[in-house]
């Protein structure tokens, strides 16, 4: 074989491996699809072998041999992979039972846990194993061991469940460390690992949420304008094929024609006139109100976690368990109570509901975001004192320390050498850390924040769902249809309250990124300026890995663009070929359109009924005179002649049935033959439903 | 019991796919498929049987049953347009059902499911019937004829006061919904 017959050959069989590859792409019918796929197969087999020669022929089959091992390995992996995915089961059954908006939260909760899992990994694998298998007894410091005063009520339940006691000195509240750079058998770097695991998690919580933003982004089009395809797109897309449920689908019926109602009622409101004075005025004062809200609950928390830590100085017994758990309390209750007055205030602005839903949901967001934020103001003074503190035992300790040296000079008249101070771990005199109380701090609010929203679920939406039903047989009003009803899921009111309860978990070691930093440049130092604060590489490195972050996200924003700049020029060429053909009143050259008719119901099929015998020859005229675009290549493909392989070439193919030229007849046939169907012909006339 | 053709056409099934319908998915929708008509659908498929199930028992799948198209699905997958399935005509629409699916793919029989009297274009009947099946006919005919005109207004790019395929892709290709 020469050379060029042998890289004519090599192009071949690559073609026929691309048309395997994308065969699943094509809408052909099955029996197309296997025979071609036979075909290709055949023929790949046959002529692969042959291209190699000699020695190099036996690398190629070798090579050849690996590639479909490694197809198949890599096909194996992905449905181990997907059978693996926990969950998805349930996940099935609620999608079929309320529709995939309130699955597509679940889902998202599915990911979010698997992002925690993650992180928790980290965290415990580098630095809380690390510390329990090398570290001292009791951790590498003196600190981390329980003082003697408290170890009398370490274990009590009411302590731990505060989260004070063994919980609090324990492996999970490490927080600290001292100047040693290594620590253990395999010298360790621990205070670097620590620093590396707070950025690291930083860093990976934010990459993993822009990645899956950016592929959102590029899956779910070009993010085109709300109002351009509204009523076509709420004709074709509406229907959740996922809906296996008949009051799921009731419901859905129900709200697809409300949906309709709804369009066709902006329509005609779009020709309205409105006072609009009227409606700036009442907007700016919804806006008013809300802010005075928002205002309002900030105060109340920053008044009550100022008053938390006076109860702090008092002593624990004198408290009752409301002062004792008051933050917590009133942060929950803020998050219950100020949305529905949002929603409220927000009735006064008139907006369209999707609108609306917008604002409303950033309410909620600027109050929850507000609320943490004050509750970490709040938090700074009590760090402001605790530091102060530590300066004091600081100075105390040393001064101590001068006086056992002085001491055990005056006593064994030595002036090297002098052992350290043989003090039990308990004994040691320490401050209070600082970030093990924040720590503490945010614990507590999670828990209770999760208890809130367990006994919300309990009450709101089970127990008022119990009553509704099984009272409903004996009351005056229907309760199912008016109040109280069952409880809707609010499903962007849910998908916030994720998203905030993992943002409480990211603020514990944000801060532990700057503490650690200047821990790190000077151990008992620290009192620092704001601006050596500032300039401290534990707020640079997070700025710029935002900074890499944002490259990265607009990077595949760009990419999502120039795909969409392709698809237009393709359609746009198509749209030209088709005029052109059109007008030249050739067969169309375009492949979908070819597919496209073979996948036209095969006509021979049918069993013609005897009386309509004769208008057998105009319906082939007549389907082939429909539209210039459609080709008789259906009436060829229909009557099974065989399938070529189709190349993608751009030359006008054969017309069998000869060139169309008798479109007003066939019309009066195809009309004809409307009013007045057939008894078993006319297919769009079958009873339905 | 389960013999070569079985064999054969889950594997390539499995190739064309490229999803994880691997032998034991083919094996179950060949036990779906048995159990629409067990006295007509053989265990054996090794004569290659021509072996069509009709209309009316597939539209009671759990899986069609409550979807307002079930009848035009199952009509725009078989071969005579009378939505009577051969299993290789059942395969094939579950898996272009199945979310792994191409979205060219899933567009082009959203055209022929929406295109209710065959004649490749989505015409001004066509949405008529599209929209009362989806609102169980609860609109009136002034809201129906101002929705459909308003479709056509939105898509219709050749003018010709139709839906063609070309208009019908660019329409959908945007939208956000479009998966399922």
């Amino acid at each position: 074989m020469s050379e060029g017959e042998m890289a004519a050959l090599k192009e071949e069989v690559e073609e026929k491996k691309k048309m395997i590859a994308t065969m699943r792409n094509k809408p052909w019918r099955m029996k197309r699809r296997l025979i071609m796929l036979k075909e290709c197969q055949q023929f790949v087999e046959k002529f692969e072998g042959a291209l190699g020669k000699g020695k190099g022929r036996r690398l190629y089959a070798f090579k050849v041999m690996m590639a479909k091992k490694w197809i198949k390995f890599k096909r194996d992996f992905e449905n181990f992979k997907t059978a693996c995915i926990p969950w998805e089961r349930k996940i099935k059954e609620v999608e079929s039972h309320f529709g995939s908006s309130v699955a597509s939260y679940f889902i998202f909760l599915r990911w979010m846990y698997g992002l925690n899992l993650i992180l928790f990994g980290f965290v415990f694998g580098l630095v809380v194993i690390p510390e329990v298998l090398m570290g001292l007894p009791y951790g590498t410091i003196p600190r981390k061991t329980v003082p003697r005063a408290e170890q009398a009520r370490a274990m009590d339940f009411s302590v731990l469940f505060e989260f004070g006691g063994y919980c609090k000195y324990s492996v999970l509240f490490y927080g600290f460390y001292n100047d040693k750079r290594t620590i253990g058998l395999l010298q360790f770097r621990l205070p670097l690992s620590y620093l590396l695991v707070g950025i690291g998690i930083f860093g990976y919580s934010l990459m993993v949420v822009i990645r899956t933003m950016a592929r959102n982004a590029n899956e779910g089009g070009d993010g085109g304008e709300d109002g351009a395809f509204t009523f076509s797109w709420k004709m074709f897309t509406s229907w959740d094929y996922l809906i296996g449920n008949p009051e799921t689908a009731d419901n859905k019926y129900a709200s697809i024609t409300t949906s309709f109602k709804e369009s066709i009622v902006d329509l005609k409101e779009q020709q309205k006139d409105e006072n609009i004075h009227l409606r700036r005025f009442l907007r700016l004062l919804a806006n008013l109100l809300i802010l005075c809200t928002l205002a309002g609950s900030g105060y109340l928390i920053y008044f009550v976690v100022k008053r938390s830590q006076e109860f702090a100085e008092k002593d624990e017994e004198d408290l009752t368990w409301m002062e004792k758990n008051e933050v917590e309390f009133v942060m929950s209750l803020l998050g219950l109570a100020c949305p529905p007055l949002f929603e409220t205030i927000a009735e006064l602005e008139d907006y369209h509901p999707r609108i609306a839903l917008k604002w409303q949901l950033g309410r909620i967001f600027a109050l929850f975001l507000g609320n943490l934020y004050t509750f970490l103001f709040a938090l700074f003074d009590e760090v402001q004192a605790k530091l102060e503190r530590e300066k004091d035992i600081k100075n105390a300790t040393l001064w101590a320390y001068n006086e056992y040296y002085n001491n055990y000079t005056l006593h064994h008249n030595l002036t090297t050498d002098i052992p350290p101070p043989d003090i039990d771990p308990a004994d040691v005199i320490r401050g209070p850390c600082w970030e093990t109380g924040v720590g503490i701090e945010f614990v507590k609010l999670t828990v209770s924040d999760i208890q809130v929203s367990y006994l919300t679920i309990l009450v709101g939406d089970f127990l008022r769902a119990v009553t509704v039903r099984f009272l409903n047989y004996c009351w005056c009003w229907d309760l199912e249809a008016g109040f109280p009803s069952y409880a809707e899921f609010d499903i962007s009111g849910n998908v916030l309250g994720l998203i905030f309860n993992q943002g409480m978990i990211c603020g514990k070691e944000k801060m532990y990124d700057v503490v650690i930093e200047t821990i790190d440049r000077d151990l008992p130092d620290f009192m620092g300026t704001i601006f050596s604060y500032a300039s401290n590489p534990g707020l640079i490195m997070p700025a710029v890995l935002l900074m890499v972050l944002a490259i990265y996200y607009l990077n595949a924003v760009s990419k999502a663009y120039q795909q969409a700049n392709l698809d237009l020029k393709k359609k746009m060429q198509m749209a030209r070929d088709e005029e052109r053909n059109r007008r030249n009143n050739k067969a169309s050259t375009n492949q979908v359109m070819k597919d496209l008719e073979d996948l036209l119901p095969n006509k021979d099929l049918i069993p013609p009924p005897e009386p309509e015998k004769p208008e057998e020859p105009p319906k082939d005229q007549a389907k082939g005179a429909k539209s210039p675009k459609v080709s008789g290549k259906a009436g060829s493909a229909a009557n099974g002649k065989g399938v070529n392989v189709q190349k993608d070439v751009s030359l006008a193919a054969a017309n069998p049935n000869g060139a169309v030229t008798s479109p007003p007849r066939a019309r009066g046939a195809n009309a004809d033959r409307g009013p007045s169907p057939g008894p078993g012909r006319e297919r769009s006339k079958k009873p339905r439903n | 019991m389960y013999n070569s053709y079985c064999a054969i056409h889950a594997m390539l099934t499995c190739i064309i796919l490229s999803c994880p319908v691997c032998v034991c998915c083919s094996r179950r929708l060949h036990g779906r498929y048995h159990e629409l008509a067990p006295h007509l659908v053989p265990m054996d498929y090794t004569r290659n049987p021509d072996v069509k199930v009709p209309l009316s028992l597939i539209v009671n799948m759990p899986e069609l049953k409550e979807n307002p198209f079930r009848n035009r699905i199952v009509e725009a997958f078989s071969e005579d347009g009378l939505g009577n399935l051969s299993f290789n005509d059942f395969v094939d629409m579950f898996s272009v059902l199945s979310e792994t699916a191409p979205r060219e793919l899933k567009a082009i029989y959203a055209f022929k499911i929406y295109d209710f009297n065959v004649d490749n274009f989505i015409c001004k009947e066509d949405l008529e019937k599209t929209l009362n099946k989806l609102t169980k006919e609860e609109l009136t005919q002034e809201e129906v004829d101002l929705v459909c005109g308003k479709t056509i207004e939105e898509s219709d790019l050749d003018g010709d006061n139709k839906l063609s395929f070309a208009d019908f892709e660019n329409m959908i290709s945007r939208a956000p919904e479009f998966l399922r």
